[in-house]
């Protein structure tokens, strides 16, 4: 277990313009590995990763870590933000943020770039990158400081299928190094290949969690049954 | 048309001949526009971002206040400050009144807003591009800033020239505060002023080309030296 971890949110909501749209939700994550938040579009997963990430406000409730450090949460966004800047300054901006010595930096930029394959391009502008590559270097400017969690929303939505297959093995490698991933998707394929838990989310109410395995194979709701089936759920 | 013709030939032979007196004003504008410049843009540039960044109470009102002072008539500021600098005004023991000091000044106040102003619009472009990532990184107030500033340069640079392209072209507050005395304060838009007034529209013609080929050869100088259009860099 990481040392962060468990992360308990205790009747959290978010509301908006009136409306709730996240909550309450009442959930504990304590396990180590990954957890995969399901639900269909408008949902909250995106609202729940923010939540528990702390860049989005909620108003009411509380979210606890076991040990807060913010610093060693890192956060992949569905459309990968990238920096005006090389590549190879894209990954070494954060550790930059931490004052960390150059050669430090140098090792770990030099690390990752080997990682993801892309140290070709890294005197090239990470802007005119392909989709793939930007998510990739997404992952792993999110990685380079080493965080305990690594939030995930949507991270392969537009991807085809090889960038995805790249994105899941670096993941896979991540998780198996013992940083704790909690990912939002749709795609409930790769919900299956990754997922150790299941938080599956409807209209903002968490309408099932537990582990993958139980989760997949015996829907306790009839709402879950039909989204793993592939019907409209709404 | 003869009198267009004649101004060329004036800038010609001025330029050809090496006047003394018109490579000493010539420099004495540069040098008073660009310590304008220099200091304008040190106040606008920080303040334009950190409009950007930062929310509070009456930010709307400042930056609307902001976007008014780009209107400035520079008459008006030139009075302003010829008031203040005046032996009975509250800065008349500095005895900077119609030295190229106090010109520096009023091109400040002109210009300031100009750069805030244009700062301040790319910096909200910028700043919403990289919102999500900065805040997910945890990011000091102070680190956004210099980040923004740091990938926006170019756009900076712009506001930067605008600025620029103002105060080379300025007359009416330094005339009020510089006086236009020979060998002091004279520069190339006061010296422009006193020829059209004595007359002699060729000279002045003259002295107008050489100020839009000195504004060309700064813009040009500044985009070659900042790598503006480079590829690969921003």
């Amino acid at each position: 277990m990481t040392a962060a971890f468990p992360l308990t949110l205790s009747g959290v909501q978010v509301r908006r313009q009136g409306k709730t749209v996240l909550g309450p939700v009442d959930l504990t994550l304590n396990t180590t590995g990954t957890t995969i938040i399901v639900g269909p579009n408008g949902s909250g997963k995106t609202t729940l990763l923010r939540v528990m990430h702390g860049i989005e406000r909620f108003n009411g409730g509380q979210v606890a870590w076991e040990r807060d450090d913010p610093a060693k949460h890192g956060f992949v966004f569905q459309t990968p933000v990238m920096m005006r800047r090389t590549v190879a300054e894209n990954l070494a901006y954060p550790l930059k943020l931490m004052k960390t010595p150059k050669d430090q930096i140098v090792m770990a930029v030099d690390h990752w770039l080997a990682r993801i394959g892309l140290e070709a391009s890294r005197g090239g502008q990470a802007t005119r990158l392909s989709g793939g590559e930007r998510q990739k270097l997404a992952i792993a400017r999110a990685l380079i400081r080493k965080p305990d969690v690594l939030f995930l929303d949507e991270p392969c939505a537009n991807l085809d299928g090889h960038a995805t297959r790249e994105i899941e093995v670096l993941l896979h490698e991540v998780a198996s190094a013992g940083t704790r991933l909690v990912m939002a998707t749709h795609d409930m394929g790769q919900a299956r290949r990754l997922a150790n838990d299941v938080v599956f989310l409807l209209d903002g109410k968490i309408h099932e969690f537990g582990s993958a395995a139980t989760v997949f194979a015996t829907p306790s709701t009839p709402e879950l049954a039909a989204f793993l089936r592939g019907d409209i759920v709404s | 048309m003869i009198e267009f013709l004649d101004g060329l030939a004036a800038a010609f032979w001025l330029v050809v001949n090496l006047d003394e007196e018109l490579w000493e004003i010539s420099l004495r504008s540069l040098r008073v526009t660009l310590s304008a410049l220099l200091i304008a843009s040190a106040i606008a540039i920080p303040l334009g971002t950190y409009l950007a960044v930062q929310r509070f109470r009456y930010r709307r009102f400042v930056i609307s206040m902001i976007n008014a002072l780009m209107g400035l008539p520079p008459v008006v500021v030139g009075l302003v400050v010829y008031i203040m600098l005046s032996r009975s005004g509250p800065f008349g023991v500095l005895n900077l009144l119609f030295t190229p000091t106090a010109m520096i000044i009023a091109q400040v106040i002109i210009i300031t807003p100009v750069i805030a102003s244009i700062a301040h619009q790319s910096m909200r472009e910028l700043w919403a591009e990289y919102h999500d990532l900065l805040i997910s990184l945890n990011t000091s107030k102070r680190q956004r800033i210099l980040t923004l500033i740091y990938d926006g340069r170019r756009n900076l640079l712009t506001a930067a020239l605008a600025g620029f392209g103002r105060a080379i072209g300025e007359v009416g507050a330094i005339m009020i505060v510089g006086g236009n005395i020979d060998h002091v304060t004279r520069v190339l838009t006061t010296a422009i002023a006193l020829e059209t007034g004595k007359g002699d529209f060729a000279l002045a013609l003259g002295l107008g080309f050489i100020l839009i080929g000195i504004a060309i050869l700064v813009n040009l100088a500044i985009h070659t030296l900042s790598r503006t259009e480079r590829e690969g860099r921003w």
